[in-house]
């Protein structure tokens, strides 16, 4: 039976110890926000600690994972993670819809805020040398480490090691050979890993649990272009990133931090995820597909306001914060910055692997998205109450445009959906003259 | 053209980098504060002023100094007020204290950047900053002011780009196999652009004399390549002419011609 590649992913240093990197390509066309790869880079001057999220779909054994590594890594530098925390650091940085109640313009001291907050549904948002001359393919390592059998790979040449995989019974995409050149010319090593169904059926779990390598490197990426191969159309890839000062940004990227904190339509309080993902597409294309979004930045000891309770200490050290001692806290936060970066690629756009750096930049970042509770008296009850209506449909009709910005949605339908009239808003008859030409 | 000519190039490249500001603060997502660009111009121009002053020179004025202004602002970010400043000054006063040979050694603004990234760790580049589209016009741009001007020293550049890119092009698209595609991305990077049409090119700290120019770019661009590529850090390009400069001197000294003039 061919396994099929799915997966594919790198990094490389040359001269200096373990290095690599991954990233997951998910074949199934599903919705965007079903299937999209998730990331988690923990990352301290050159220690790096990469957690993949496999949201494989199909039969297991039908799975299989390549991973281009710089060096043979040892068993205890590979370790199987938890699912349950990349939905735990997902929900937590979510982009988030927050409510105000607009307050009684009669009883102007008697106002309490109320904040109901919203989130965004995204639904799951060594042995010994063997060498077959003929192709100059050597098998490093071979471990089994949880449900997966492990094989670590060294090549010479590329056609070498494609007609090895295909020989032993993986399904190579057309153009593998010359995307896994660059990384064999760095004399890089190439991590296996199948499905060992025996033990996966031991786990009593019906998904793959994420695999999670430590190692050294001074180089801080994160290799896209080898899943790039056997892909149709954009991808979309989530990496969070845990360092202990700064944001993160891609430097090889232009990275633009998506419009935050508007004030949209109260009506899409039951629509928030379809706005977000048609704010993201929006600005994707905006960018033409060549821009990284951050859409969150901040302190992993608290938020405000919270999406999901900030992450606990144990929980970030089983994704790999090396560094948090139990004592790590200092007043309002720890020593863990997370950063959420979004990215939409294709072949073409993304030419190169993402390569990151940690700046000095300590300034919070979250989507954020505001709905405002009109205030439901009468304009009769007193004079602030009929200034108040006045501004109020000024407001709705600013509401109504930032989200026709944000979204690309028709305004009209928009007005619509909010109720709003031209004959009864002030505003508009003011401007009668705005619809005409349209 | 030849009008055009005849004005001091740094009168284009001070409005071609104004322009670049103005447009970086207003289309882009520059992470740069009005207060730290302001901050930045009186650092960099008080310093300027009290060394005229104190060492009594005449013929400097204030145009190379808003020129390093410029040019700091465009490249270094901070997440606090004070280091644009300083690093403006410090880079400022090298003009006048770091003169081996009796001129200045380093560009200022390269080694405001080098002592910004080095002595804050709240500093960083953003070489992503201009994204691809406004990164291609701006290439444009400075190709036309390099061709209007076709001041004396700026083959420099030319040297540079041919030499840079044909390094990336042997070891990374012919020895590594990467796809062509990924040199020209090398080019989208503003940061590429700044550096090879307004750092490497600044005539009064890069050799006199043509071969000394050719030996110079060579060297930036070998070492940007190792500092990007083989040691991975993030600014290759700008620790390449760091370091490369400091064999300025002994260029001059193989090859000497007479000194530049503003």
């Amino acid at each position: 039976m061919f396994k099929t590649i799915l997966f594919l992913f790198i990094v490389f240093i040359p001269q200096l110890s373990q290095a690599f990197c991954g990233f997951y390509v998910a074949k199934a066309d599903v919705s965007l926000y079903n299937q999209a790869s998730q990331v988690v880079i923990v990352r301290k001057e050159d220690k790096t600690v990469l957690s993949l999220m496999n949201d494989y779909q199909g039969d297991l054994k039908d799975f299989a994972l390549v991973i281009p590594v710089a060096e043979v890594l040892k068993k205890e530098q590979i370790h199987i993670g938890d699912n349950k925390l990349f939905k735990r650091l997902d929900n937590f940085t979510a982009p988030r819809l927050v409510e105000y109640h607009d307050k009684n313009p009669c009883q102007r001291f008697k106002y309490k805020m109320k904040n109901i907050l919203v989130k965004s549904d995204r639904e799951s948002a060594a042995a010994p040398m063997k060498e077959k001359d003929s192709l100059g393919v050597t098998v490093e390592a071979e471990y089994t480490i949880g449900e997966y059998d492990i094989v670590i790979l060294s090549a010479r040449e590329s056609d070498g090691l494609e007609t090895w995989l295909k020989q032993n019974g993986y399904k190579m995409p057309l153009g593998a050979s010359a995307a896994l050149k660059p990384y064999i010319k760095q004399d890089m090593k190439f991590f296996v890993a199948k499905v060992n169904l025996k033990e996966q059926n031991q786990t009593g779990l019906k998904f793959l649990r994420p695999l999670q390598f430590a190692f050294q490197s001074e180089k801080f990426m994160l290799p896209i272009r080898l899943g790039m191969i056997n892909a149709k159309g954009a991808q979309d890839l989530l990496v969070y990133v845990l360092t202990e000062k700064g944001r993160v940004e891609v430097s090889n990227y232009q990275t633009v931090k998506l419009p935050s904190n508007m004030d949209i339509p109260v009506y899409i309080k039951d629509d928030f995820a379809h706005f977000y993902k048609s704010l993201f597409d929006n600005q994707v294309k905006k960018y033409n597909l060549r821009a990284v979004f951050t859409e969150y930045f901040w302190n992993m000891g608290w938020c405000d306001p919270c999406a999901a309770n900030p992450l606990s200490v144990s929980e970030l050290k089983k994704l790999g914060v090396f560094w948090l001692g139990s004592s790590s806290t200092n007043g309002r936060g720890i020593p863990v910055q997370v950063t959420r970066l979004h990215v939409r690629y294709t072949p073409d756009t993304f030419p190169e692997d993402l390569m990151f750096q940690e700046t000095g930049d300590t300034q919070n970042f979250q989507g954020r998205y505001v709905l405002r509770h009109p205030w439901t008296g009468s304009p009769e009850q007193c004079d602030a109450a009929k200034d108040y209506f006045k501004n109020l449909a000024e407001r709705h009709e600013r509401e109504s445009s930032v989200l026709a910005k944000l979204t690309g949605w028709d305004l009209n339908q928009i007005r619509h959906k909010m109720n709003l009239t031209n004959d009864n808003s002030s505003t508009t008859s003011e401007k009668w003259w705005k619809n005409i030409w349209e | 053209m030849r009008k055009i000519a005849t004005i001091d190039t740094r009168f284009w490249q001070l409005g071609i980098m104004a322009g670049l500001l103005l447009s970086g603060v207003m289309l882009r997502d520059f992470s740069l504060l009005a207060s730290q660009i302001g901050l930045t111009f009186i650092g960099g121009l008080l310093t300027q002023a009290i060394f005229i002053k104190f060492l009594k020179i005449t013929q400097y004025g204030f145009l190379s100094a808003t020129i390093t202004c410029l040019g700091l602002c465009l490249l270094l970010r901070s997440s606090n007020l004070w280091v644009h400043p300083i690093v403006a000054s410090l880079a400022i006063a090298s003009k006048f204290t770091l003169r081996p040979c009796g001129r200045h050694l380093f560009n200022p603004a390269n080694l405001g950047v080098i002592l910004g990234l080095s002595l804050f760790p709240e500093t960083w580049i953003t070489n992503g900053q201009w994204g691809a589209d406004l990164t291609t016009a701006l290439w444009l741009i400075a190709a036309g002011f390099f061709v209007a001007n076709n001041a004396k020293r700026l083959d420099i550049t030319l040297y540079f780009l041919i030499i840079y890119t044909t390094t990336l092009f042997i070891i990374r698209i012919l020895w590594y196999g990467y796809p062509l595609a990924v040199l020209f991305h090398q080019f989208q990077n503003g940061a590429l652009l700044l550096f090879a049409f307004f750092m490497i090119s600044d005539p009064m700290t890069i050799p006199h004399q043509r071969v000394g120019r050719f030996i110079h770019a060579f060297l930036v661009a070998i070492l940007s390549y190792i500092f990007q590529y083989w040691l991975y850090w993030n600014q290759g390009i700008i620790w390449g002419l760091f370091f490369a400069t400091f064999f300025v001197p002994l260029w001059n000294i193989l090859f000497p011609a007479a000194d530049y003039k503003w």
